[in-house]
């Protein structure tokens, strides 16, 4: 009897006792649909998660300190600036993007004064920290040498001077200090939002004061896996323009962002295994319930086994077909257990995003619907492999005896 | 040729030891209709079980077509179950849930034969029986003399050489006992072997030859007139 046969007779097996059939799958039907929506949501925290944040994989953070190991802090300046910016000494290092900051308030014309902070840096400041533009533009280089008087809005200050409305921003004039800046971009919120974004010499000549002073500058290293050695170059470059020996006596310092990023993206990755784990022994259960069925099912039908004997079933056609029996039931919960899974992580993605915004869209994991479909494949042979090895070893004239 | 050489079968049931049959000689010659009676547990369904080599004798030999079926491997007595015999049980004993041409059908689908012949051997074995037409009939939609007809149609699809009965008139009345019987008889003249277990003076009398049975042994041996034929 071929294994085509085998199939036919565990289908018609399955359809002769279709309520059962049907409850039996249920476990791994709901076992596969939660291990995929789970690994989907997971994913799309994930992949959420890296898409706010995946500049930082890249960046280094070399912050001036604020007290020095000696007496006063030295200050970072445009030349440490222009140092790391080396292709000869820092070969990994792509870009050095330079910031003054500090505490400025900011008004329309005849209207009240609000606290925020400026952020004096360079037009490519926007692409090195991946901030999006909600309207308008970034200024440009043209604008940075010509110390223009033009301002980048965070969300705070848009709130506390226009409630809010970024179109109404656009093209207004706001005070900075004493300064009237005109505005020509609102950036998105990225959580330091309550900022005013300024070119370096504008900020520096009009709200700061002057000098060439530099509180952080962004480096951007070749690739993630470059951060290593960009950061050994640029703690390399600075110690040696500070005439460090020892790394207790920086005026600085540099931080790669990857670190902090690795760590929420492992915990965040051992949540999802959690959760998954979980939808995991629902799957298991299902196994269980398989083998419970299977089991009742040859004791049950030891009268029919009997007959299949007595007519010339071998053995091997009886193991098959029960452990077909089992195999197609199991593999049947986990094909619909896919399309229940991927349907709802679908709609998921679908609806969550309106329902709460922000919300990161689940995201289906190939893997994770191979692996449970393979996992469901397995439990159909191992939960049906012991009663089908049963059924296929009873004694024809024992079965046929069997009430 | 079917040939039992000093037979014995033991049952041991807890501590007794029962001796099912004891010590039997019996040769069948092809194509004869042989009545198997005695009283009850005289070893009748025994010796059934062992001639349509179901069970395997304590001791003794068993030749079936002059093969000693002692020693076989189980899957050799599958498939001389499946080519050389067909049964047929006291309790109809067809596949629950599965229609009456799949039934038929079964024997064939062990034997390894195609699909379209398939259907057409259990159509026609079907006809034979007078259910033609039925094959799409659930067991529990026939009554007990066509469930009957559907598992003498599953026992010759297969055009075995021996057709063994056990009590196969036993749940049924009077006009299907004749019908069943009929049938036998009609597979006996076209030159199939078959053995019936009977307690019924009226269905041994279709017989050719009667073997009375008890306690496990041959008390009588006797050919016969078929009466009713
Ligand atoms: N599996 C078994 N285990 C133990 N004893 C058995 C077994 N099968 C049969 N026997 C015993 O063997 C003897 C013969 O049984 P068998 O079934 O052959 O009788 P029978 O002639 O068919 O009777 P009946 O007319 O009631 O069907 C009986 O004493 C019975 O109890
Ligand atoms: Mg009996």
């Amino acid at each position: 009897m071929t294994v085509w046969e085998a199939a036919r007779l565990a289908l018609r097996g399955l359809r002769a006792n279709k309520l059962r059939s049907g409850l039996t799958t249920l476990g791994i039907i709901i076992g596969v649909a939660a291990v995929i929506v789970l690994v989907a949501l997971g994913n799309g925290i994930q992949s959420g998660f890296t898409e706010s944040f995946g500049s930082l994989a890249t960046q280094i953070t070399v912050n001036a300190n604020q007290e020095g190991t000696n007496g006063a802090p030295r200050d970072l300046t445009d030349a440490d600036v222009a140092a790391l910016d080396d292709p000869v000494d820092a070969p990994d290092v792509v870009s050095a993007t330079p910031i003054a900051g500090g505490p400025v308030t900011v008004q329309l014309p005849g209207g009240s004064r609000f606290r925020t902070s400026v952020t004096g840096t360079t037009a490519g400041y926007l692409d090195v920290t991946d901030r999006d533009l909600v309207v308008g533009r970034m200024f440009d280089a043209t604008e940075e040498r010509g110390k223009a008087k033009v301002a980048v809005l965070a969300p705070g200050p848009v709130e506390d001077l226009f409630a809010g409305d970024a179109g109404a921003a656009l093209g207004s004039e706001v005070r900075i200090g004493r300064t009237a800046f005109r505005v020509i971009g609102v950036v998105a919120a990225t959580g330091q939002d309550d900022v005013v974004i300024t070119p370096l010499g504008t900020a520096r000549s009009f709200l700061l004061g002057g000098g060439d002073a530099v509180s952080t500058v962004v480096v951007v290293a070749r690739s993630p896996e470059a951060v290593p050695a960009a950061l050994a170059q640029v703690t390399a470059i600075l110690d040696d323009r500070q005439s460090v020996d020892d790394p207790a006596e920086r005026d600085y310092t540099a931080t790669a962002q990857q670190s902090l990023l690795d760590q929420v993206n492992q915990t965040l990755s051992f949540l999802t295994l959690f959760t998954v784990a979980v939808a995991a022994i629902s799957l298991i259960v299902g196994g269980i319930g398989v083998a419970n069925i299977m089991l009742v099912t040859v004791t049950e039908r030891t009268r029919e086994i009997g007959i299949r004997k007595a007519i010339g079933a071998r053995r091997r056609a009886i193991l098959q077909q029960f452990l077909l029996e089992s195999t197609i039931l199991a593999g049947f919960g986990g094909l619909v257990g896919i399309l229940l899974g991927v349907g709802l992580s679908t709609a998921a993605a679908i609806a969550l995003p309106q329902a709460i915004p922000d919300f990161p869209p689940p995201v289906v994991d190939v893997n994770s619907v191979l692996i449970s479909f393979g996992i469901s494949l397995l439990i159909g042979l191992v939960a049906g492999g012991y009663p089908a090895n049963r059924a296929a070893r009873l004694r024809p004239i024992e079965a046929l005896r069997f009430q | 040729m079917i040939e039992l050489d000093a037979v014995t079968k033991v049952y041991q049931a807890g501590k007794v030891a029962v001796r099912a049959l004891d010590t039997v000689d019996l040769t069948i010659d092809e194509g004869d209709l042989v009545a198997i009676m005695g009283p009850s547990g005289s070893g009748k369904s025994t010796m059934m079980n062992i001639l349509g080599c179901l069970d395997v004798p304590t001791t003794g030999h068993y030749r079936l077509g002059g093969t000693d079926v002692v020693g076989m491997r189980e899957n050799a007595l599958a498939d001389l179950r499946n080519r050389r015999i067909g049964f047929v049980f006291q309790s109809f004993n067809l596949i629950p849930r599965t229609s009456a041409a799949r039934n038929v059908e079964l024997p064939l689908v062990y034997a390894g034969v195609g699909r379209r012949e398939r259907r057409d051997r259990a159509r026609e074995a079907l006809a034979r029986v007078g259910l033609d037409g039925r094959g799409t009939s659930m067991p529990n939609e026939l009554s007990g003399g066509q469930q009957q007809r559907v598992a003498i149609a599953r026992a010759l699809v297969t055009r075995p050489a021996m057709i063994l009965a056990d009590e196969p008139t036993g749940n049924l009345d009077t006009t299907s006992t004749r019908e069943v019987m009929e049938l036998l008889v009609e597979l006996n003249d076209a030159g199939r072997t078959v053995v019936l277990i009977t307690h019924e003076d009226e269905v041994a009398e279709f017989a050719r030859r009667v073997v009375r049975l008890r306690d496990g042994r041959v008390v009588s041996d006797a050919r016969q007139e078929a009466l009713r034929r």
